[in-house]
């Protein structure tokens, strides 16, 4: 059984329905993160699993208890707040013993605990400074040390890196895994950062709307999308939507909603005079002078944009703007100019059917 | 486009006068304390080693009165004590008002903003008919049954402390309010996600973070509540004085202004000295600017 295990839950702020619907299963161990767009609902969803705010309906299981009716203060959870809510007025070492002294536990001990935690998060020497007199990263590192001193059965941490340089974020995200799997601790962890929830999760739970669009793990939520949401959120993609005219060989022929035809091929059968979606990402096309097997296309080359180890280019064809990356995969290897005529295309397996 | 030049070259022009004369534009300022407050402050300490002979004779005949001393310890032992009744009730009030809905919130700000625009005198003279022995109060608990004789409620040190606090309770809930306002209410989950009861959390997080409001408004109450006059006057005993009936006493009925200057002078030592020792344990412009919302 799941040690987290959230059931239709539903939260309203007033008149606004915030979660809708929303489940989610956790397994003992694992590292979630809650993904998605500003507002969709993601830090109302821990504050429900903290019990900072009560369902409309729904019900938080954790480890076989249901956790509906327990008030925050016994729900044992390692919250770890946006802005780090470290208590202004309390040493750092106050901060971090704060909830251990709550569990009744002796001042002396509490302290030592604490001690150990901050060496865990490198902050052996800041244990009588105040909050304001540190950094923000080093705040950070407190928040998380105060939240997983208690052994938490839950680490829910809310945008805990987005207020951090780039530099120290990244510092940050393999400190935190780290002492995450040092410590074993259930995590769930919200962010509206991409690229930060497919680097650092076991599972990405891709939130829209109150709700869970898609909750799989990284390389499957990326490279199988569910839907056009899930799709355009996660990295990017060219999307072809029309009616299905004709099929042959496994190809087939969509007329596009402006009038254009586009050929191409797809893992699956499709249904002629149906309508669809087809998503392409642009690192599983091809680009080539001369038409190949998979590049099928001609366009225009219309901007390039050259970053080291890939090169973007956006061509122009069939009355749309495509967006192709090439892998710079040997040191003479081509590199196209802006006006050139092109041939580009993708393998059937890379169409994404949406 | 002209018009905003000619202003800009406008305000260089005052600028360039500004710059040269650094104090120019604290002459008012400087004018008013002068002649507002330095001025008689000045000439009531004269008057204080001067007048009838000079040197510290006055001083030493305060310092050798009973009666004035008793008046020193009145006026600091009613206002610390009113201050105290102050603090507690304001705190309540400002918990309540920081609290609450915002409708509820601007009714409770309006009930205890709005006297402040009633004349002190009126105020204190409400009181007296509420409190006197055939006042409001004692009628009220005589015609219930409650009480054969009436209830000493007035011309006692409970009177002028409530006086005292039913004038200066804005200046106590203000600035707590102000200061509870200000508390990050994610502080508070946090304390309670570490596993703190609400009683907990009032105590270890809110208590401690208010408590900067209150240092403010007990200093501005205790020093403002030092040279209440009308209050004790009204309601107070004729036996417990505060210095300031004392200085009304020498210099309106006595005509020995040097000696009324005196214990004038010994009331400011007093509030200078609250500031001072106050400013020890704290950092009052900070705590004030800070609480009151006043940069
Ligand atoms: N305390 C609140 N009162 C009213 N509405 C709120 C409150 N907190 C959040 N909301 C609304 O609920 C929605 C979800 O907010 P939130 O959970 O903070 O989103 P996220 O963390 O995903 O950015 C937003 O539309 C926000 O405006
Ligand atoms: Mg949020």
């Amino acid at each position: 059984m799941s040690l987290l295990s959230i059931h239709d839950l539903c939260f309203r702020y007033g008149e606004k329905s915030v979660l809708k619907n929303f489940s989610l299963e956790v397994e003992e161990g694992e590292f979630v993160s809650l993904l998605g767009p500003s507002g969709c609902g993601k830090t109302t969803a821990l504050m429900l699993i903290a019990g900072f705010e009560y369902p409309e309906s729904g019900s938080i299981v954790v480890g076989g208890e249901n956790l509906n009716d327990v008030p925050a203060y016994r729900r044992n959870m390692g919250m770890v707040f946006q802005n780090y809510a470290l208590f202004p007025h309390m040493s750092i070492l106050d901060n971090v013993a704060y909830g251990l002294r709550q569990r009744k536990i002796s001042k002396p001990a509490a302290y030592k605990a604490a001690e150990e935690v901050l060496s865990l998060v490198q902050l052996q020497g800041m244990a009588h400074r105040f909050p304001g007199q540190i950094s923000g990263g080093q705040q950070q590192r407190v928040a998380l040390a105060r939240a997983i001193v208690i052994k938490p059965r839950l680490l829910l941490l809310d945008e805990s890196l987005s207020a951090l340089d780039r530099k120290l974020r990244v510092e940050m995200e393999v400190e935190l895994r780290k002492i995450q799997r040092e410590v074993g601790i259930t995590t769930i962890f919200v962010t509206h950062d991409q690229e930060e929830a497919l680097t650092m999760s076991d599972r990405v739970a891709l939130m829209r709307d109150g709700s869970i669009e898609q909750y799989d793990q990284p390389s499957v939520i990326y490279e199988q999308p569910k839907n056009l949401f899930v799709a355009g959120f996660l990295g990017k993609a060219n999307f072809l939507k029309g009616d299905i005219e004709a099929a042959q060989d496994g190809h087939y022929s969509m007329r596009l909603e402006d009038g254009n035809r586009v050929q191409f091929g797809v893992p699956r059968p499709l249904e002629v005079g149906s309508s669809y979606t087809i998503g392409v990402r642009p690192e599983k096309m091809e680009i080539s002078a001369t038409p190949t097997e998979n590049a099928t296309m001609p366009g225009t080359v219309s901007l390039v944009t050259y970053a080291g180890g890939v090169t973007q280019y956006e061509i122009q064809a069939l009355g749309k703007e495509w967006m192709v990356q090439s892998q710079n995969a040997t040191v003479h290897g081509a590199i196209f100019d802006a006006g050139q005529q092109v041939w580009f295309g993708w393998k059937p397996d890379n169409s994404l059917i949406l | 486009m002209q018009s905003v030049e000619t202003h800009a070259g406008f305000s260089r022009t005052i600028g360039r006068a500004l710059r040269s004369s650094p104090l120019l534009p604290l002459l008012p300022g400087i004018l008013a304390i002068v002649f507002l407050f330095l001025w008689p402050l000045g000439q009531m300490i004269y008057f204080s080693f001067t007048d009838p002979t000079v040197g510290l004779e006055n001083y030493r005949r305060f310092f050798q009165t009973p009666a004035e001393i008793r008046s020193l310890g009145t006026t600091m032992w009613v206002s610390f004590l009113a201050t105290l009744l102050c603090a507690v009730i304001g705190y309540i009030y400002a918990y309540s008002m920081a609290n609450s809905s915002k409708a509820v919130s601007r009714l409770l700000m309006g009930a205890v903003v709005l006297p402040m625009g009633v004349n002190l005198l009126v105020r204190t003279f409400s009181l007296q008919a509420i409190l006197r022995d055939t006042g409001l109060i004692n009628e009220l608990l005589k015609s219930i049954g409650l009480i054969q004789s009436p209830l000493p409620l007035i011309r006692n040190t409970f009177a002028v402390s409530v006086g005292i606090i039913s004038m200066e309770l804005p200046f106590m809930v203000l600035p707590i309010y102000n200061t509870m306002v200000q508390i990050n209410r994610k502080l508070l989950l946090a304390g309670e996600g570490l596993g703190a009861t609400p009683a907990r959390v009032f105590l270890d997080i809110y208590l401690p973070l208010s408590l900067p409001g209150v240092f403010a408004g007990s200093l501005i109450v205790f020093v403002s509540s030092l040279a209440y006059y009308v209050v004790p006057q009204l309601l107070g005993s004729g036996s417990e004085m505060f210095l300031s009936q004392d200085v009304s006493n020498w210099i309106q009925l006595q005509a020995e202004f040097g000696y009324g200057a005196t214990v004038g002078v010994i009331l400011l030592i007093l509030t200078l000295g609250t500031l001072l020792i106050a400013s020890l344990f704290m950092n009052i412009d900070k705590t004030l600017s800070e609480t009151t919302g006043a940069k």
